[in-house]
């Protein structure tokens, strides 16, 4: 039987409890629990625990090594913010739905079979699906709706994948499945599944946007809690399942890239945020995709270092959202003026998210990039390269830039609550912590570092990259040339399930509809002649209505004794 | 500028200032390029070599990504309210 409560359990059951209490004591209960959970993993020994058969398979509810250990720190210190941060809402069930929202994750990061991941992948997907509809607009209630469905459709994939993956080779253990050649094509339908399923949730390319389409329509507080947990599960799953795989690098790269753009044009300052979100992915899927050492290291540092410096940028624009009323570019502006302590922070997770120096995303992306340069990926590493100045683009300039200052909105607004500011302070101090001494992030990494980020050259060339990047950005604002922020949806490829199927279901059904009722028509016109003829044989003015009933009962009579002569025949 | 007249002036809101910060930003560039010609490297590629080879790198890529991504506007963008219709 299990020998130790699997990490999760903490924050789930916890999570029970939190209706029950009511003002601080809630508060200081919700704000316990990640702590608690956290402690309860420094007492666990590496290895698997909580082994039980059960139908005859194997399941292993508790593995903890390297890989896992590390995920359960920074998702029960995002789990920590992320209540901070939502501290003054008076809106239990969200709490609840967090709670249960975090602790699944962790529960599925420590999962050693895949009916196990499957469970928790499942919870996690219904359990925060609440932080969308919280929001309490049609907007939300449509977005969590398509949410749920693609995520619990992910999750259905997830089992397809696993019951044939079983039926090929008898083992449920979620453990490296793509072997040494790293070649998904020669893989099982199984493993395939399994693989699609993972994509969805750490949001493909053309998978991707169930992602830019919910999360910036979750409460200011859910949205923190969804930028850490989801995606990040998925980047664990493939670290553990596909380290290696080919189409991973392609895969990855695309995702760094394509999102950019769309973040160039993007108003909703938090959908930028969305698809910054992507593109960071990116990085951490190429480095997956490369699957050295070096590389995975990479992944799991960025991954660490990311759900900090992105939870900040969504809490500072949350901190916006909560003061103002709007997050639209357009109608913002000028409001360093307001929120200075809301602005300095944003600014840090910025320079953490470009890279800068001194700062967490330097000493994180820098490992991928140096993986990929190892392994003299040149044209990969010209994208990641690329997508550099474009993270530059999005989070580093224009989200501080078009929120705190370019044209004053006019717009004056109280700073964000005392709880706001804490999380965002702690976790900008993290960044820079980790940033300036990056040897306590690259102790708890899967594999031995062996690598130093602060070179005078690595720095003088990043340092480059970034100001000669922003330089473009003052050009383009000088000369006019960057595009203005316009009030304005652009579609991506949820239009195909927004719009063009819908559309295309509206034409069969009118088509359809038009052809059934001329058939319809048709038959009815049949039918009426037919009846004619009758009525005028059998009607009161036909021949046989002279001798009107005899001869009805003739008919009747006659095809009585036909049908019986037809029902004698036959048997 | 929408500035208040019933609160004090901040430094930003002078345009000499913004200015001033252009210029910062030049001069740090020119300074990093700089020092590239005394600085020796350890490249994987060989143009990694050339002097200031990130600063045009960047430059060039931003420029791109901004110009790509206005453009890709004309096909992309549809009224706020598209999808609530």
């Amino acid at each position: 039987m299990i020998d130790s409560l699997p990490p999760g359990w903490v924050l789930i059951v916890g999570a029970l409890i939190i209706p029950l209490l009511k003002g601080k004591l809630q508060s200081a209960w919700m704000l316990l629990l990640p702590i608690l959970g956290f402690a309860q993993l420094l007492t666990l020994e590496h290895g698997n625990h909580g082994q039980l058969e059960l139908f005859g398979y194997q399941l292993t509810l508790l593995r903890v090594d390297r890989l896992s250990l590390i995920f359960g720190y920074i998702f029960h210190l995002a789990a920590f913010l992320s209540v901070l941060y939502a501290l003054h809402v008076r809106d239990v069930r969200q709490h609840v739905s967090g709670m249960m929202y975090a602790g699944s994750a962790i529960g599925a990061v420590f999962a050693g079979d895949f009916l196990t991941l499957f469970i928790y992948w499942e919870i996690t997907a219904i359990s925060s699906v609440y932080l969308i509809w919280a929001s309490e607009t049609e907007r939300s209630y449509r977005a969590g709706m398509r949410y749920l469905v693609i995520q619990v459709g992910s999750g259905v994939l997830l089992l397809s994948g696993v019951i044939l993956h079983f039926q090929a080779t008898g083992s449920l253990a979620f453990e490296n499945l793509i072997g040494p050649s790293g070649d998904l094509g020669s893989a099982g339908p199984g493993v395939v599944l399994i693989f699609i399923a993972f994509g969805i949730k750490c949001a493909f390319p053309l998978l991707h946007n169930w992602l830019q389409d919910s999360y910036p329509e979750a409460t200011v507080t859910g949205t923190v809690f969804l930028s850490a947990f989801t995606t990040k599960l998925a980047v664990y799953a493939l670290a553990r399942a596909f380290a290696g795989t080919e189409i991973l690098i392609w895969i990855g790269v695309t995702m760094t890239l394509f999102p950019v753009l769309f973040a160039v044009i993007e108003n909703d300052l938090r959908r930028v945020l969305a698809y910054s979100l992507n593109n960071q992915l990116g990085f951490m899927v190429v480095g997956i995709g490369v699957g050295t050492e070096m590389a995975l290291n990479g992944t799991v540092a960025h991954a660490f270092c990311h759900i900090l410096y992105k939870a900040l940028l969504f809490m500072s624009m949350g901190a916006v959202l909560h003061r103002v009323g709007t997050i639209k570019a357009t109608e913002l502006g000028g409001l360093y003026k307001s929120m200075p302590w809301t602005a300095a922070f944003c600014m840090v997770g910025a320079a953490s998210i470009s890279a800068f120096p001194l700062f967490s995303g330097f000493i994180s992306k820098s490992l991928i990039l140096s993986a990929v340069a190892e392994e003299h990926l040149v044209i990969i590493w010209i994208g990641l390269l690329i997508a550099s100045a474009g993270v530059m683009e999005h989070s580093g300039i224009k989200i501080p830039f078009f929120a705190f200052f370019a044209h004053d909105s006019g717009k004056r607004c109280k700073e964000a609550p005392w709880n706001m500011l804490l999380a965002m302070g702690i976790a900008a101090t993290l960044c820079v912590l980790i940033g300036t001494f990056p040897s306590a992030l690259y102790s708890l990494l899967p594999y031995t570092v062996d690598y130093q980020p602060y070179t005078s050259s690595h720095v003088v060339t990043q340092l480059q990259l970034l100001l000669f990047a922003a330089l473009a950005f003052a050009v383009l604002m000088k000369t006019r040339i960057y595009p203005p922020e316009v009030a304005s949806t652009n579609i991506d490829s949820d239009w195909v399930y927004r719009k063009a199927l819908p559309s295309l279901t509206g034409s069969v059904a009118r088509v359809g509809g038009g052809a059934w009722n001329a058939l319809m028509a048709t038959l009815g016109r049949g039918l009426a002649a037919i009846r004619q003829g009758l009525n005028k044989l059998y009607g009161p003015q036909g021949i046989f209505a002279r001798n009107w009933t005899t001869g009805s009962i003739t008919l009747r009579v006659a095809l009585m004794l036909g049908g019986y002569l037809l029902f004698y025949f036959v048997f | 500028m929408t500035q208040r007249h019933d609160e004090p002036q901040r430094w930003l809101d002078d345009p000499k200032h913004v200015e001033w910060i252009f210029r910062v930003l030049v001069g740090a560039c020119v300074v990093l390029v700089g020092i590239d010609f005394f600085l020796h490297r350890h490249a994987h590629f060989a143009w990694e070599a050339i002097p200031g080879f990130y600063g045009i790198f960047g430059f060039i890529a931003f420029w791109v990504i901004v110009i790509i991504g206005k453009n890709l506007r004309k096909i992309l963008m549809r009224r706020e309210d598209y999808y609530d219709r």
